[in-house]
Formats: structure tokens, sequence, C-alpha cells
């Protein structure tokens, strides 16, 4: 007997709407739970076989929060309904048995399950079990932290945004383009609020995965990269040239070695919420980025973090009670913040005018023999909570007002190369307030070591919660003590769902071609 | 003392005989407590369930015992098994503990001990559903005479 009880997950009250699958066969138990989860307010699905409750999950995939289920159920093991949740799902499961055997228990926690209750079940055990569904989150975003060189990347393609020749757009055309963006952002945010709305699949770039771009990369030589080649030489039949694409985009060749440059991703998202809150440019220093000339040349090496979820509904439920997301974001804010970032030294033209999507791309493509070494990347935490960005990882470069919030960072610096290499030059910060403050959880990157490391990361995610207003974004390049070309540079690769997404991927596909030719 | 008052009593004087004699334990009083305005019949509609239930379980173990050609012991224990959780249920603590040693039969494939704990179980549901409905059938006649059982 399955009933249903879908509805929006979201509900003002934490943990309340809470989406409780319970499966077991005795109908009186099922009964019972029922009622019970009801009372603590959350939404309640009823189960009485363990198939139907798989049929249940995998047409709704982000339909629940947690499962609980019986243990002994007849037409499957609850042990390996348990394993497939898990694996297909990879939602909380808690068991529960009459039976409180030790060895059950053990079996019920090396299976998977978060949690084993003994029968008779009371509803005080029930209230908490939100725990485990705002416990897993966290370690999901704890863990994608800790991946080095695996990504996850929500490869959403807007159609007709992904522009894959290679002109460069002028500036009036990223504006236009980023208008047609936003349009579809908006649109995207509203259907955001749908449980079921789109995941787009996700092409999870595995070390071995990343092993063979690299390989690829190598043998076709940096200044040579194209997405394409790559995609030919690695020779893995379903990846598309569009993932290699936007990996390309995520990866710092420079630094490929210590795979600073890649950031994993996939962070439980709130659903339909991601709210950045980019500081007021005007607060200044948050908006310096001084670039550090040594060389003459720019350090391509921001990386930050841009973190998206792409379990975008996943934790649909995201009603943590001290994050706040809100849903748009502003990216005229950024803007202007950007266009106060001070123009590093005279000899480069670093406009942070570049961070402004009107900013006039000018001079269309002169990249000709520059290179781009590293496309500014950003990895922007979706999740819900502060997280520490590993130093060698993200650096948060812009203050977020930390409204609990998790985004913490970013923002960007493009960063060119030299024409001979890409090497990776460090930005100083000028402030340095700049990247601790964002360091949520602390994870003080001094920005002496910054420099070296950092290294623009972005991440293409599901959202962009980026406010950057980087839809278009411009990478100016350093060529010596020259006046730098500027290189409309614009990254991004957007999957967009709910939130105006900054990356115009035309823009990016333009560039993907101009650069690497 | 005024009708109410006095259906009330034995209501409530009722419903403690029922755990002091150990038929059901503090899992029924949850149940009751569970009862509301949206379910006000919360605590009847599981404990028909629960009778529901029982029967067919009984009815399982029954015929498994039976067969001649040779018992399937893990069938019969996993009926019990399942008796046992939805006896938890409701708290049936009588009936419960029937099938703990009725487990422990089946285990050691002993059919002479499981038709004994069989014959056991069922008549600790019997009793168990009398006590039930009595007290099920106060509790009507409170709410009709106007109190309640809160």
């Amino acid at each position: 007997m399955v009933e249903s009880g879908f509805s929006s997950p979201r509900h003002d009250a934490f943990p309340a709407g809470l989406r409780v699958l319970v499966v077991d066969d005795d109908p009186t138990w099922l009964k019972i739970l029922e009622k019970m989860l009801k009372k603590c307010s959350y939404e309640v699905t009823t189960c009485g076989l363990a198939r139907d409750a798989l049929n249940l999950l995998r047409e709704r995939k982000d339909g629940y929060d947690i499962v609980i289920s019986d243990v002994n159920m007849p037409d499957m093991d609850g042990f390996k309904l348990l394993e497939h949740v898990g694996l297909e799902m990879d939602l909380p499961v808690i068991m529960m048995s009459v039976d409180g055997e030790t060895s059950r228990v053990m079996k019920g926690v090396q299976h998977g399950a978060c949690d084993y209750l003994l029968k008779p079940i009371r509803m005080k055990e029930l209230r908490n079990i939100w725990q485990h569904v705002f416990r897993k989150k966290i370690h999901e975003v704890r863990d994608i932290e800790s991946l080095e060189g695996n990504e996850g990347l929500q490869m959403t393609r807007s159609g007709s945004d992904l522009v894959d020749d290679g002109h460069l757009l002028s500036g009036e055309d990223m504006n236009s383009a980023r208008k047609r963006k936003d349009a579809e952002n908006k649109h995207d945010d509203r259907d955001l609020s749908d449980p079921s709305s789109t995941k787009k699949a996700r092409v999870v770039w595995t070390v071995d995965l990343h092993q063979k771009f690299v390989k690829a990369v190598n043998q076709i030589g940096f200044d040579k990269v194209g997405p394409k080649k790559i995609l030919d030489l690695m020779n893995v039949p379903w990846l598309t040239r569009e993932n290699v694409a936007s990996h390309l985009q995520n990866v710092d060749l420079n630094h490929e070695g210590d795979k600073k440059g890649i950031t994993s991703a996939p962070v439980a998202e709130p659903k339909g919420a991601l709210s950045i809150d980019i500081p007021d440019p005007h607060k200044a220093q948050s908006s310096q980025i001084s670039f550090d000339h040594s060389l003459g040349s720019v350090d391509s090496g921001l990386k930050f973090a841009l973190f998206n979820s792409t379990n975008q509904t996943r934790y649909s439920w995201s009603e943590i009670p001290e994050i706040q997301f809100k849903q748009e974001c502003e990216p005229l804010q950024l803007e202007n913040g950007f266009s106060q970032l001070p123009l590093p030294g005279s000899q480069h033209q670093v406009q942070t005018e570049y961070l402004q999507p009107a900013v006039s791309i000018s001079s269309g493509p002169s990249i000709t023999e520059k290179e781009v070494s590293s496309r500014p990347l950003y990895d922007e935490y979706r999740s819900n909570h502060v997280k520490h960005l590993s130093p060698t990882e993200a650096v948060d470069l812009f203050p977020v007002p930390s409204r609990n919030q998790t985004l913490n960072n970013q923002v960007f610096n493009p960063i060119s190369a030299t024409t001979s290499s890409m090497k990776n030059q460090g930005i100083s910060l000028n402030d340095l307030e700049f990247a601790q403050r964002n360091l949520n959880g602390g994870v003080g990157v001094p920005i002496a070591s910054l420099s070296e490391d950092l290294q623009f990361c972005w991440l293409q995610g599901e959202c962009y919660a980026m406010n950057i207003g980087l839809q278009d974004f411009e990478c100016i390049e350093y060529n010596d003590p020259a006046p730098i070309a500027e290189i409309p540079f614009l990254l991004y690769d957007a999957p967009r769902f709910d939130h105006e997404h900054l990356f115009d991927p035309t823009e990016y596909a333009a560039i993907d071609q101009g650069l690497f030719a | 003392m005024d009708i109410v008052s006095q259906l009330q009593r034995q209501f409530i004087d009722y419903s403690a005989s029922l755990h002091h004699e150990g038929f059901v334990d503090d899992q029924f009083t949850q149940l009751q407590k569970l009862q509301d305005e949206n379910s006000p019949d919360f605590v009847v509609e599981v404990a028909s369930l629960f009778f529901e239930d029982c029967e067919k379980l009984i009815n399982n173990m029954a015929r498994a015992l039976e067969q001649q050609q040779g018992v399937d012991f893990k069938q019969v224990d996993a009926s019990v098994h399942q008796l046992k959780g939805s006896s938890s249920s409701i708290g049936a603590v009588r009936v419960k503990n029937v099938c703990i040693s009725f487990r422990s039969f089946c285990e050691a494939q002993n059919r002479e001990g499981c038709l004994r704990c069989l014959q056991q179980v069922t008549h600790e549901y019997s009793l168990l559903k009398n006590k039930l409905q009595t007290l099920f059938r106060l509790e009507q006649q409170l709410l009709a005479a106007g109190g309640s059982i809160k």
C-alpha cells in the first residue's frame, strides 16, 4: 500500500516538512509510524513493500529527504533496500526492527544505515531523524572539499547558449547574451521551486578520468589544447566535447601537477535558494585585488571555488535554521565592486571592469599569441555550511558578508599568463581580510602563500550564486610590461538552474576556441 | 457520581488493569496519546489492524506446523518474528513474550514446542482482543455520555 504525500518540501519551520518515506510490511506499524511522523510535522509517504519504495524513490529522485525502513520485509531484505537507496539515491536511511541483536544492528550500520531503531519506536526518536539529513549534508560538503583532483561538474547546457565557434564576443554581444541568460535564469529560478526540476546529468571527473584528460592535454600541448582534441585523445566514449570543454575551464593547466586547480563540486544545494551576499562594493577593501607584477605578468592563480550542488533538489529541504539563502543574486553589486578594483599598477590593464558584464570587451580577440594560463575558476559553495576552504583549493576572495552564508567567496581574478608559458603567478591581495574573511571556519590562508597558489577555479555548478555579475568575464592578458591585450574571457559553463547564472556559455565557448586554437 | 464520572472512572480503572495484568504496556499509552481530533479513532483502528495481522500470522504458523511432510521452521519463525513485531506496535506484552519462546522452539526445530507455543499465542491473542474490545466499548459509552478519555 502506498500513500502519496508529495508536496513541496519547503516549509518555514525547520525541520518541519522533512519528507520521509516509511517502508514496513507491518500495516500496524506503518499506521503508527505515519501518525507519529505527522505529529512531528514531517511529510510522510508509506510503503508496504520494498519494491514499491524503490519505485517511488526512483520516480521522484529528489522527492524525499530520508527513508525509514524495516529490516524484515517479504519481498526484499531491508539491508538490500538500504544498499540500493544508498547507491542510487544517496539518501540517509534508518533501519528499524523489533530485533535488537548487536549483529543485526552492526549489519545495518555496515550496509550504510545512519541509524537503527528498535521497535517499539517512540515519537521522540522520530523527532530527531532530521539530524541525519543535516549531518549528511554537512559531510557531503566536507567530502567534496577534501577531494582534490576530483570534480563533480554540473554540466548543463542551456542549449542555444553554447556557441561553439571561434569568435570572441564583443562587449555588445556579451551584454545581450548575458541578458538572455539572465532571462533564462530567472525562468529557471522559478522552475527551481519544483522539487523535481531538472537535474542535469553530471559528469564526475574522477581521478582516472582526469588523468586521461591531463595526459591528453600534455600530448597535445598546452598551447594547442582544445576540447575536441582532448576528447579525441582521451578516448572515453561517453564523454562529450562539452564535458571536456567545461573541465578545461575548470582546470588550471599550470598546476596540473598539484591538482590545485580542481575542486570538486557537488554540494547539497538548498533548493532554489542560493544567495550570496555580495558585499557592498563600496566596502572597498574587499574588492581590491592587486596584481603582483613581479614578473610583469599576473598569476593566473586565483582559485576560488564555486561549488554547486548538483543535487539540487536533493536537499532541497534546506531549512537549516542559520542559513539563509536568498534567491537572487545581485550581479550589480559585484559589478560595482569590481569596478573599483584598482588596476594593478599601470602595467597591467587589469580591468576590473571585466568583471562587469557590461564591460565592453574591447577589441576582439587579440589573444592570438597569448595564452591564458588559467581560466578563472571559481568555486562557489552552495552548501549550507560554512566551509572552510582548504588552502590549496580555494580561497575566498570576496568577502561575502557572512550571514551565515556559506558562500564563501569568490571572486575571481582573471589572469592570464605570459605567452610563453602558463605560469601562475601570485596575485597578492591587498586586503588580507579579503581572503580571510571569507574563510569560514577558517582556513586562514595567508595571503602570501596564496599568491602562489591562487588559482582561479571555477567550477561549473548548477548555481552560480556568485553574484559577481561575472557573466562575461574578461580576462586580460598580461604580457610583460606591455599593455595588456584585452581578451574577452568568458568563463562559465552555466548550468542553470535556479540562479541567475553569471556565465554565458556562449562566451565561454568562444574563448575556448579563441584561446586554444 | 454522575454518569459521566462513573463511566470515566470505569474506563480509567479498566485501562489500568490491562496494564497491571500485562496485557498492554506503555506502548499502548503512547498510542492513546497519538489519538487526536485528526484521528479520533486512532487506537481502535490500530488495534483492528493488529487483530487482522495476528489472525493471518497465526493461520500461517498453524498451516506450516501442520505440514506432515516436514515442517518448514524457517517459515514458522518468519511468521513468529512478524507477530512479535506487530505485537510490539500496540504493546501486547503477553503475546510478545510467547513469541520469544516460540522462536527458540523454532530454532530448535521442536515441533511439539512450537505447537504448544502456537496454542499459547492463540490464547493470549484472544484474551487481549476481548479486553481491548471491552475497553473500546467503555470508551464509546463514555464519549456518548459526553465525557472524554483525556
